[in-house]
């Protein structure tokens, strides 16, 4: 453990609290959100530390608040968090090799701590990155969600912030030195167009899966050293 | 929304973030499949990143929020710090909202 912490230097961890502070805001919401539906201020604590999947847990408590059933809600949720298993497979390797390692760093793989790791250029950073925007986010997270949920309706609405947008964006800077490869753009350009394409029709989270489509037009020459961003 | 739906939902999310490592720990994969594993999540995160810039919930998610997102892509372009990146997209889509555009 030590270790990660030094590898860790002052912008990156500036960057990961930036990061914490929007998930910290979002969280407040989800709190708020669900104790105004009705819900009782433990269970979104309960669901935040337990599924630690935010998109997840607004659609859960959206669709059981709409008079869904409880079991379209898990369904919705698993299906909108399986992009987290090709995550897993890309990112495996910077968790660490002993099984708390793994068990707790599994937990904390979320779209932000995969987009640091994956935008680290050797594996001791990416290690250090998705550890350090894992932990981050979990405790701003929770923290969030506990005040918001305390707080209620006190909260103001995090799109008048832009918060929604402070997301996409942060996504797209972490992902951009993997989009300087051709190969990996014109994969992650096919997909983006096949997912907007599909959204209006499938449940939320497939059509992020099905974007996985475009790594048919995924080419690398043979004789290129190091195509992957990673390698 | 129910302790054991809860918990289900939990379990199922653990489970899927807990094949991946586990998976990738049982093969040695050849570099192509290495290289497509990588490229893989980039697509995700991208496609991810264009729904969320895009869309809210089946419709067109406003230009408010589209642009904001488009002026943090073009700040990270630039080269601007990753923090900057963040306030400019939320700045730009709160200001543009403040202003009556959706």
């Amino acid at each position: 453990m030590r270790s990660i912490w030094r590898t860790l230097d002052a912008v990156l961890l500036r960057d990961v609290a930036a990061v914490a502070l929007g998930a910290a805001v979002t969280g407040a919401s989800f709190g708020a959100i669900s104790v105004s539906s009705g819900l009782p201020w433990w269970v979104p604590v309960l669901m935040s530390v337990a599924i630690f999947a935010g998109g997840s847990q607004f659609m859960a408590v959206g669709i059981v608040a709409a008079g869904g059933s409880p079991a379209a809600a898990v369904l919705a949720g698993l299906v909108l968090n399986a992009r987290h298993l090709p995550f897993g497979l890309a990112i495996g390797d910077v968790l660490g090799k002993s099984p708390l390692a793994r068990v707790v760093g599994s937990h904390l793989l979320i779209d932000e701590s995969t987009a640091f790791a994956m935008a680290q250029k050797d594996p001791a950073r990416a290690r250090a990155a998705y550890w350090a925007c894992g932990v981050a986010l979990f405790i701003s997270w929770n923290t969030g969600v506990l005040v918001g949920a305390l707080a209620g309706q006190a909260i103001g609405d995090p799109m008048t912030f832009g918060l929604d947008a402070a997301f996409p964006a942060a996504l797209l800077a972490l992902t951009l030195p993997a989009l300087k490869d051709a190969a990996t753009r014109n994969a992650a350009l096919v997909g983006a167009v096949i997912a907007l394409a599909t959204t209006p029709f499938l449940p939320a989270g497939v059509p992020v899966l099905l974007a996985l489509a475009g790594l048919f037009v995924f080419r690398t020459k043979k004789e290129e050293p190091c195509p992957s961003p990673r390698s | 929304m129910p302790v054991t739906a809860i918990l289900i939902l939990a379990a199922g999310t653990f489970a899927i973030r807990f094949a991946g490592p586990l998976l990738r720990d049982r093969v040695t994969l050849p570099d192509r499949v290495r290289e497509l594993l990588s490229a893989s999540a980039t697509v995700l995160l991208f496609a991810l990143v264009a729904i969320s810039a895009l869309t809210s919930g089946k419709q067109f998610g406003g230009f408010a929020l589209a642009i904001g997102v488009v002026v943090g892509g073009l700040a990270a372009w630039r080269k601007l710090p990753f923090v900057a990146v963040i306030v400019l997209a939320a700045l730009t889509t709160a200001g543009l909202r403040f202003a009556g555009i959706a």
